[in-house]
This record gives structure tokens, C-alpha cells and sequence, in this order.
């Protein structure tokens, strides 16, 4: 009778997946510019986008810039892409997060169009998006992504993307 | 459109808090045509390993030209905001130049604008981008003797 193997601690197990993601969000300037930070739940991501000054478009509302919202969309949809191909080359151990830097990250997928509709002002207070992979093909993905503020049921943003896969050297 | 009025609205665009924050500038504006440019920043790039800049700072530079032919169209906007607005990325930018927009306002109903756009680098031959896009549309109420549009 084979010996089951023993869970990993739990300790383990939080540093990689928190290790992998910090690498993938972190690496990227503009990521950092706008502020977004990214909460995880098991393989959950949440998108946040805190206010600031600098994200208004019009001071007279005040309200969010159409454009930050865009980019706030955009890239939800990016790192939950790329995180759902690190999470099982990582899980299965062929990926080591403690390898990652931004010289050294995992090539991002490519936006080939991405679509955003503005539903409500983008009131001057912090930001929430999730994104959902609804197709992900050796080549081609499409991504889904909705934001809100204040009440998760009421969006003030949603957008829908299509983006090209990295290529992967082992086929 | 005359110089003042252009002045005016340089003025107002650049004033925009994430405008500055990119550091965009308004090279022109007429009559539901503008064109807005952006400079090549490292803190604005997508992927540190081409330096390309990230689609969003592209999407927003697109998202504010739109907005600025719309409240240009000659038949007197005073207020737009985005309905919606599709992005195609037809090439990654070249690090290090400058990104250029033009957008125009091409078709305006009572209540809705459409807008298409496309940005481009130094090489003005392919587009980095193009875009799409369906504003609001506000007007000044129409004094009497004037008919509505």
C-alpha cells in the first residue's frame, strides 16, 4: 500500500501563491503607476484599485477618468489570465516562484482588443474588479471583467477582451 | 475653430488630473477632430521586458481624444461622457516614442455621438491602435427660434 503524501504546510503553500502573484503584479510599472493592488483568496483574485488625485477625469463631478477605468479593466483581465497559467505550472512544481523577477517573468499575454462599458460614473473612492476566464486555447483567450465600488450588484464598469497567448516553448 | 477657443481647451484638457498624470497634450482641435499626444514614460510600460507601453495608458490617451471630438462637434456640446469603447492593439508601440491619437466625431444624433480613432508612433504608416467608441451627448438648450438638431 502506497504512503499518501503529507500536506504541504499551510505556511508553504501561502508564500508561493503569494510570491507568484507579487511577482506577475509587481513587475509591471504601469500596474504600480495606477495603484493596483491584487487580493487572493485560494486561486480567487480581486483587483484594487485605491482612489487618487491623479486617476480624475473630471474635477468638476468629481469622477474616475474613463481611461483609468479602461486600464483598471484591462489589467484585471491580464494578471487573471496569466495567474491561471503560473497557478498549474506552479502547483504541479515546474515553476518555482522564487525564480520570478521582473527580468525573469513568464511571458504576458498579448491584448489583441478588449471592449469597456461605462454602466455608471466611477465615483471618487476605491475601485474592485474580478475578471473570469471564459475560454482559454493554446492560441487564443477571451476574458470577461467586472468592476464596482460601493455595492458588488451595482457595476459601474464592465469590459470583455481577447487576448494572444505566450508562446510556450515546450508546446 | 479660433485660436482663443483652442487655448481654452487646451487649457481644460490638460488641466484633467490623469491627463497631466500622462503627460498629454492637445496638438489640435477642430470641429469634431482632435489629436492628442503622449510622451514615452518608463512607469507607463506593460511588459518590462520589450519596454512597450501597457494598453491602458494607450486606452486612456484614446478615451480623451474621443471626448475632446465630441465636445468639439460644431453643433455645441457642452457635455460627453463615454458609453462605451473598443480598442484594437494592432502592434506593440516603439519604446522610447512619442504615441499620437486622432479621434473624429463622425456621425451625431440628438443624444449619442460616434467616435473612431487611431494612435500611432513615430512610424505613421501602420496604426499602434484604432478604436471605436459611442459618447453621450449634451447640448446647450436651444434658445427660441432655433430649431433642434
Amino acid at each position: 500500500m502506497t504512503k499518501r503524501a503529507k500536506p504541504e504546510p499551510v505556511q508553504v503553500v501561502k508564500e508561493r501563491r503569494d510570491a507568484a502573484l507579487k511577482a506577475i503584479v509587481h513587475g509591471v510599472p504601469y500596474i504600480q503607476f495606477l495603484g493596483i493592488e491584487f487580493e487572493r483568496r485560494g486561486d480567487e483574485l480581486t483587483a484594487v484599485l485605491p482612489f487618487d488625485e491623479k486617476l480624475i477625469g473630471n474635477p468638476m463631478l468629481p469622477a474616475i477618468h474613463g481611461g483609468v477605468t479602461a486600464a483598471f479593466l484591462e489589467v484585471a483581465a491580464i494578471i487573471e489570465l496569466s495567474w491561471s497559467l503560473i497557478w498549474e505550472e506552479m502547483e504541479s512544481g515546474r515553476l518555482d516562484p522564487k525564480t520570478l523577477d521582473p527580468n525573469h517573468l513568464p511571458r504576458l499575454p498579448k491584448t489583441i482588443d478588449f471592449t469597456v462599458d461605462y454602466l455608471r460614473t466611477g465615483l471618487p473612492r476605491d475601485a474592485y474588479a474580478r475578471a473570469r476566464v471564459n475560454r482559454s486555447g493554446r492560441r487564443y483567450a477571451s476574458v470577461h471583467v467586472e468592476a464596482w465600488q460601493d455595492n458588488r450588484s451595482r457595476l459601474f464598469a464592465q469590459g470583455t477582451g481577447h487576448f494572444l497567448m505566450p508562446d510556450r516553448s515546450d508546446g | 475653430m479660433d485660436n482663443r477657443k483652442t487655448a481654452a481647451a487646451r487649457q481644460f484638457i490638460e488641466a484633467i488630473p490623469h491627463s497631466r498624470a500622462l503627460g498629454m497634450v492637445l496638438d489640435s482641435l477642430e470641429d469634431g477632430v482632435a489629436v492628442i499626444s503622449m510622451p514615452y514614460d518608463p512607469r507607463f510600460v506593460g511588459d518590462p521586458q520589450t519596454g512597450v507601453i501597457h494598453g491602458g495608458a494607450v486606452s486612456a490617451l484614446m478615451d480623451t481624444c474621443g471626448g475632446a471630438a465630441v465636445m468639439s462637434h460644431p453643433t455645441g456640446v457642452i457635455g460627453t461622457a463615454t458609453i462605451d469603447l473598443r480598442i484594437d492593439y494592432m502592434r506593440p508601440a516603439k519604446p522610447g516614442d512619442r504615441i499620437t491619437a486622432r479621434a473624429e466625431c463622425y456621425h451625431v444624433t440628438r443624444a449619442v455621438a460616434f467616435v473612431r480613432a487611431t494612435a500611432h508612433d513615430a512610424d505613421t504608416s501602420l496604426p499602434v491602435a484604432t478604436a471605436t467608441g459611442a459618447f453621450t451627448l449634451e447640448r446647450a438648450p436651444a434658445r427660441k427660434g432655433e430649431g433642434t438638431a
